[in-house]
């Protein structure tokens, strides 16, 4: 009758949200609790049984139920918090999320209610709740009319209504009800007016009055008490009259429906509630890319009309451009803002993952966040809670050293990870601290040379040594947990990282611990480019990797160690001439610059023809025929409709140092 | 004219669901998600009949009763509670504050309409 669909999709998000939530709530029990957050656990509970059984999620209703009883308990202070009751009730919601997964009542959510996890989580949870159990009916099913062969005889009631004096104030409508009653059948009724007091004592709230009623109908006893479902039962006495001469009241008022009574509402157009200024709005996230790439097109077409009316020198012009501009800029401001959300929605899921490893591992550790509120494009997030696990893991599992460890070396027996985010201009640095071992240089160079990532005999800083436990090949899971500490994975989080266009940095001090920088841009599809030129072809590298600009003279060019370096200062800095990295012809202006970018925790100098200033890059995938070119991120469109080509200084910046290694 | 109906309840989908079952019969649905946002809406507007969750944050459903007794326009609006505890002791503290009825979750929109007519007409 009722398209509900709208509805169940909200059902299953906010059920979702409210899951998410739970979790959270649940580990904070182990922290501590209180009255406001065992009602809060509740209340989810009771949401998710309630709302499920309306939409289709009968098996989540009926699983809930268990769960909430345990909880009601708590409430009431039959049962006590322990860790066995997080425990169950972590799985407990885990297994709710799997349910809510299954889209409703289908066969699989039928598979998880009959599998084993289910039983075990419901025996589980019924020891616990022990005597207290209640039964697993889901509160009152409707009232449901059953006509009987018997009770479809005419029979005769009398039915007095007295309700009590607050009846009327309490909202019953007495017209609405006598209404209900004739329709039943054949009715008399008459009114007792008795009790009502003079008009000058009159409260009109108050109810004074009483109805008396004779029904005929072929209906039950249920469907007539069904009527007055709100009524008190002191207030309501309904008699079979038995035999249909038996004692009847006369009919005083008119027989049938009192008069002057409200007809039920005709079907109108349904008119739009007002909505809260408050609440937000759901969009696909698809939507906003739509928005998004919408908006890039836009960017360029302003750009380009930028120049169109600088080249046309009319005033008039110029000052419309002007006010575009800034208008595009704020569009662009908004649309990216609304694509923000805090790093907190992916922190949340951390602490359980350190909670279950810690059992895992059996190392006690504590979870540090810092910087939750700290908001980056949702595309990134989307794809950075993989990485984040990998390196979680990775700290506990290698960089932690045991109790018994860290004891002997002065530490607290429990270890800490610290999960911190803070944004830098247009970056968002993510970092995971651990204060574990620190990375073992030396076994990290063995093993390298071992997997012949590295010449036996190479000379390396440390820092270098430290950069190859991102190296593909350079461990496998099984491998160095018990030598220096890291690498698991830790090839597959940097091209994650580098897949959203970040870097990775690692510092490290022996017996004190290691820190994973992940920078990341805080939104894919625009950035701020700084824009060069060689020969006639423009190029963009990312601002945010800009540190500085020089004069390139050739005489301040030295070798070192087989590679082109150059003194900024009282530094010694590599460098690659941009024409050689793509084979262009090189380059025979006289005066030349030096872009100086910070990629991969190493500076590098990238030599150009000539600074051309800062862009709004709007970043365009390159064709299939050029994404796999080394040294390219993409590529924009300038104003003037060329097509500029944007640097990934972070390959350009290995490519450095692997020529170097090679020559070296 | 259209009967106005006051649906609080912290959860969207249960806010959506009256909203959804009611508004083809003709009624307006106005909402609010706890008891505080449903007192401002209630004086905002006339409203035939109000249908609230008990369990709700900032203001539950109990306290929100009886505000909403308490305000002259508060009396005779008819009151349905949604509770899923088949409590008999949360009935009669709603009837207590003031409630006219109850609905049980879960309910049907069947169950819902039913109830609408009953106490709005």
């Amino acid at each position: 009758m009722t398209d509900l669909s709208a509805a169940v999709d909200a059902f299953v998000l906010e059920a979702r949200e409210q899951l998410e939530g739970l979790e959270e709530m649940l580990l904070d029990l182990e922290t501590g609790t209180d009255r406001e957050r065992v009602d809060a656990i509740f209340r989810v509970l009771h949401t998710v049984k309630g709302s499920g059984s309306m939409f289709g999620f009968g098996v989540l209703a009926r699983f809930t139920h268990h769960f909430e009883d345990a909880f009601d308990g708590v409430r009431e202070g039959r049962l006590e918090i322990d860790a066995r009751l997080i425990d169950v009730s972590l799985r407990a919601r885990d297994h709710m999320t799997a349910l809510l997964d299954c889209g409703g009542d289908s066969p699989e959510a039928a598979r998880l209610e009959a599998s084993e996890e289910a039983a075990h989580l419901l025996a589980t949870l019924a020891s616990i709740v022990g005597g207290h159990a209640q039964s697993p009916t889901l509160g009152n099913a409707p009232v449901v009319m059953q006509l009987s062969a018997r009770e479809q005889m005419m029979r005769r009631w009398s039915i007095r209504f007295h309700p009590d004096a607050t009846a009327l104030r309490n909202g019953m409508r007495p017209d609405l009800l006598m209404a209900e009653i004739a329709a039943l059948g054949q009715a008399e009724f008459r009114l007792d007016a008795s009790d009502l007091p003079p008009l000058t004592e009159l409260d009109p709230e108050r109810s004074y009055l009483a109805w008396e009623i004779t029904l005929t109908t072929s209906q039950t006893r249920d469907a007539i008490e069904a009527i007055f479902l709100f009524a008190d039962d002191a207030a309501l006495d309904i008699t079979e009259l038995v035999s249909p001469n038996g004692p009847t009241i006369g009919p005083v008022a008119a027989a049938g429906p009192p008069g002057n009574v409200s007809q039920l509402p005709q079907p109108r157009a349904p008119q739009t509630a007002p909505t809260g200024s408050s609440e937000s709005v759901r969009v696909p996230a698809g939507k906003l890319d739509d928005i998004m790439d919408q908006l890039g097109e836009l960017v360029i077409a302003q750009a380009r009309l930028y120049q169109i009316a600088a080249a046309s020198q009319n005033p008039d012009l110029e000052a419309v451009v002007e006010e575009v501009e800034r208008l595009v800029t704020g569009l662009r401001d908004a649309t990216l803002s609304v694509r923000m959300l805090p790093i907190e929605s992916v922190f949340g899921k951390f602490r359980r993952v350190v909670r279950d490893l810690s059992q895992e591992l059996g190392k006690e550790v504590m979870l540090a966040v810092e910087g939750g509120e700290t908001e980056l494009d949702k595309n990134v997030i989307d794809r950075l809670s993989e990485p984040l696990v990998h390196m979680i893991r990775n700290s506990m599992d290698h960089g932690l050293e045991d109790a018994a460890s860290r004891l002997a070396a002065g530490k607290p027996a429990r270890g800490k990870v610290t999960l911190s985010a803070r944004q830098e201009g247009g970056e968002v640095l993510i970092a995971i601290e651990d204060d574990g071992a620190g990375l073992n240089t030396e076994a990290i160079r063995a093993r390298a040379v071992e997997r012949g990532l590295l010449p036996a005999d190479a000379p390396q800083s440390a820092s270098e040594i430290h950069q190859l436990i991102f190296a593909p090949g350079f461990s496998t899971a099984s491998a160095l947990s018990s030598v220096s500490g890291r690498g698991v994975g830790m090839d597959a989080v940097r091209s994650a990282v580098e897949g959203l266009r970040g870097q990775t940095e690692i510092a490290t001090l022996p017996g004190r611990g290691t820190r994973v920088t992940l920078r990341l841009p805080v939104t894919l599809a625009i950035i701020d480019g700084f824009l060069v030129r060689l020969g006639t072809s423009a190029f963009v590298i990312p601002l945010a990797a800009v540190e500085e600009c020089v004069e390139f003279e050739e005489a301040e060019r030295h070798r070192e160690s087989g590679r082109s370096m150059l003194q900024i200062r009282e530094h010694l800095v590599p460098f690659l001439d941009l024409d050689d990295v793509f084979g262009r012809p090189a380059s025979t202006e006289a005066r030349r610059r030096v872009v100086i970018v910070k990629a991969d925790g190493q500076r590098l100098g990238l030599v150009v023809d000539d600074i051309l200033g800062q862009n709004q890059t709007v970043i365009k995938t390159l064709s299939i025929y050029h994404r796999n070119i080394a040294g390219l991120a993409g590529a924009t469109i300038l104003g003037d409709g060329a097509v500029a080509l944007i640097i990934d200084v972070v390959t350009l910046a290995r490519r450095a140092r692997i020529a170097h290694r090679q020559s070296a | 004219m259209a009967h106005t109906i006051l649906a609080v309840d912290d959860s969207k989908s249960i806010r959506d669901m009256i909203k959804l079952t009611l508004a083809p019969l003709g009624y307006r649905v106005i909402e609010g998600d706890n008891g505080q946002s449903g007192l401002d809406k209630f004086m905002t507007e006339p409203v035939s009949l109000v249908i609230t969750d008990l369990n709700m944050p900032v203001m539950n459903g109990f306290e929100f009763i009886r505000a909403l007794r308490r305000m002259p326009k508060g009396a005779g609006v008819p009151i349905i509670m949604l509770t899923t505890e088949s409590k008999p002791e949360a009935k009669a503290e709603g009837k207590a504050a003031g409630a006219t009825g109850w609905i049980t979750k879960p309910f049907t929109p069947e169950n819902l309409i039913s109830v609408a007519k009953r106490l709005a007409g």
